[in-house]
């Protein structure tokens, strides 16, 4: 067997009456960057949000290192403990500094000593150019300097994979420059992720693979160099078609 | 090259300053006219000299304000003593009632049930309830003070109220950020003691002291029960004189005390709104 890190085998969800994820399966290798494109809708986010145990999968498995997430008896706090996850709408803690939102979870999960989880949490500000943000609010912060708070926040715990749903949707060019630089170095850096965005200029840039989701399925997957140029099915080319014309291919 | 305002500007700022020194003209006139109708409806009143003389008598408010004032101080005890109570106890209550353990299922119930109860039952009564009903029982070991059963009539009602608020801020605190710290793997009451709870009471901070000025002022109806607090002082001392300007001399003294949190409350609300606006949630 590969060394394969995250595993979904025929997942599938529905709220109600509406299924929103229909046989899906994938398997996310450590190392590698997967990104979800499709349409508003098409159920990147409930993919991502059945990962990490926020929804509560219907049918079908999930496997994190070999070990099934979503068989019943899980302890759902330790799999979310291995789980990086950043949401579009930053949802850092308003009351905490940007250094106090960073270390709560090292120190209250992960049982880091304080004085350690600061010097790694300033190590990471230092690195990424927030370090003269450490002791500030986060509504001083723009979106894009609030969004990478976010993605340390996750990114100190060390997770096995880090989980990314549109961080980009809520910011302007400029922001999303800054954002995407980030998740760039976390690459280079060897860190598996699962990326569901917008920004085809991004996917092509970081992608290690192209998943295009549509109505709940799996319609096509590949390289991205094959998926965002030479479509299959009609399904992907009208969505890069969408794309064109808007402007945000 | 250096900056001149224009004409327009001029105009404008011309036009502005002449309707602030129109509002300012309008709001001395009629603050003048209202006043002076106050003034003639009460002093023109046939009994106001009686009512003058057995409401504002100087001579009985001078030699009740020493009965009075350390009547007062026992209200100021039972008030602090009740506010400390009352904020613990709504706490847990409104945590209580927030559980989603289903462990907790029938604390929430009670939980429920208690603010029902005690947020619809007129204080007066609580005060009858527990003060003359607890005595009456003759358990040896409960007290049977005035004082310390009017200060839990005051914390069981209160707690009920506090309790609702607490809750409702609780309530206020965007799910997202539930979410967000469920997903860095915070367990459930990880999220609620860091995360939302600390969101929660910022938001509430205002009507909680709302409730803790009229607690505050409230405290003065122990004296049903024969507690001789700065009200009850006042009745001993118009029960002498057949002059009511000792409850005067009380009433006075319980605003003086309230002053300070309303107003403390007031520029917390003023601050908080400010804050909202330059976050741009209006």
């Amino acid at each position: 067997m590969t060394s394969s890190l995250l595993e979904i085998k025929d997942l599938r969800k529905s709220y109600g009456d509406e299924l929103v994820l229909q046989d899906v399966s994938l398997s996310l290798s450590e190392h590698q960057v997967k990104v979800v494109i499709g349409a508003s809708g098409s159920g990147k986010s409930t993919l991502l949000r059945c990962v990490n145990l926020l929804e509560a999968v219907d049918d079908g498995q999930i496997l994190l290192a070999g070990e099934d997430i979503t068989s019943v008896g899980v302890n759902a706090d330790q799999v979310r403990a291995q789980i990086g996850s950043v949401f579009q709408a930053f949802n850092l803690f308003p009351h905490l500094t940007v250094i106090q939102n960073i270390i709560l979870a090292p120190v209250l999960v992960h049982g880091v000593s304080k004085e350690e989880a600061k010097v790694q949490a300033l190590k990471l500000l230092e690195r990424f150019d927030l370090i003269d943000k450490a002791g500030q609010y986060p509504d001083l912060l723009s979106g894009g300097q609030q969004q990478r708070v976010a993605i340390l926040r996750a990114v100190i715990n060390k997770p096995k994979v880090l989980l990314l749903d549109e961080v980009t949707s809520a910011l302007d060019p400029i922001l999303i420059a800054e954002v995407l630089a980030l998740i760039s170095e976390l690459k280079a850096d060897g860190m598996t992720m699962m990326i569901a965005t917008h920004e085809m200029g991004f996917a092509k840039q970081v992608a290690d693979e192209v998943l295009f989701l549509h109505q709940g399925q799996i319609c096509e997957v590949g390289r991205p160099e094959d998926v965002l140029v030479s479509p299959q099915t009609h399904h992907l080319a009208d969505f890069l078609g969408s794309l064109r014309r808007a402007g945000r291919l | 090259m250096s900056y001149r305002p224009s004409e327009l500007r001029r105009q404008r700022e011309a036009a502005r300053h002449q309707a602030s020194r129109r509002s300012t003209l309008i709001a001395t006139v009629s603050t003048v006219a209202i006043g002076a109708l106050l003034v003639f409806v009460v002093t023109g009143a046939p009994g106001f000299d009686r009512v003058r003389e057995s409401f504002f008598n100087f001579h009985y408010a001078k030699t009740a304000l020493p009965h009075v004032l350390s009547g007062l101080w026992l209200n100021l005890r039972v008030m602090f003593i009740a506010e400390i109570f009352v904020l613990i106890f709504g706490l847990l209550i409104a945590l209580a009632r927030t559980s989603r353990s289903p462990l907790l299922y029938p604390v929430r119930l009670l939980a429920a049930a208690y603010t029902d109860f005690f947020r619809g039952l007129p204080l007066l009564l609580v005060l009858f309830l527990v003060g003359f009903g607890i005595p009456g029982l003759q358990i040896s070991w409960i007290p049977n003070s005035a004082v310390v059963l009017g200060t839990v009539s005051l914390i069981l009602t209160y707690s009920a109220y506090v309790a609702e608020v607490i809750r409702a801020g609780i309530e206020a605190v965007n799910p997202a950020q539930r979410m967000a710290a469920r997903a860095l793997g915070l367990t459930q009451s990880q999220t609620q003691r860091r995360v939302v709870l600390p969101q929660a009471l910022r938001k509430v901070t205002p009507p909680l002291l709302n409730d803790l000025v009229s607690l505050q002022k409230d405290s003065g109806l122990i004296s049903v029960l024969g507690a001789i607090d700065a009200i009850r002082a006042a009745g001993i001392e118009t029960a002498q004189s057949f002059n009511f300007t000792p409850y005067l001399v009380a009433g006075g003294l319980f605003v003086l005390l309230t002053i300070p949190l309303t107003r403390f409350t007031d520029w917390l609300t003023r601050k908080q709104d400010r804050a909202r606006v330059q976050q741009g949630q209006w």
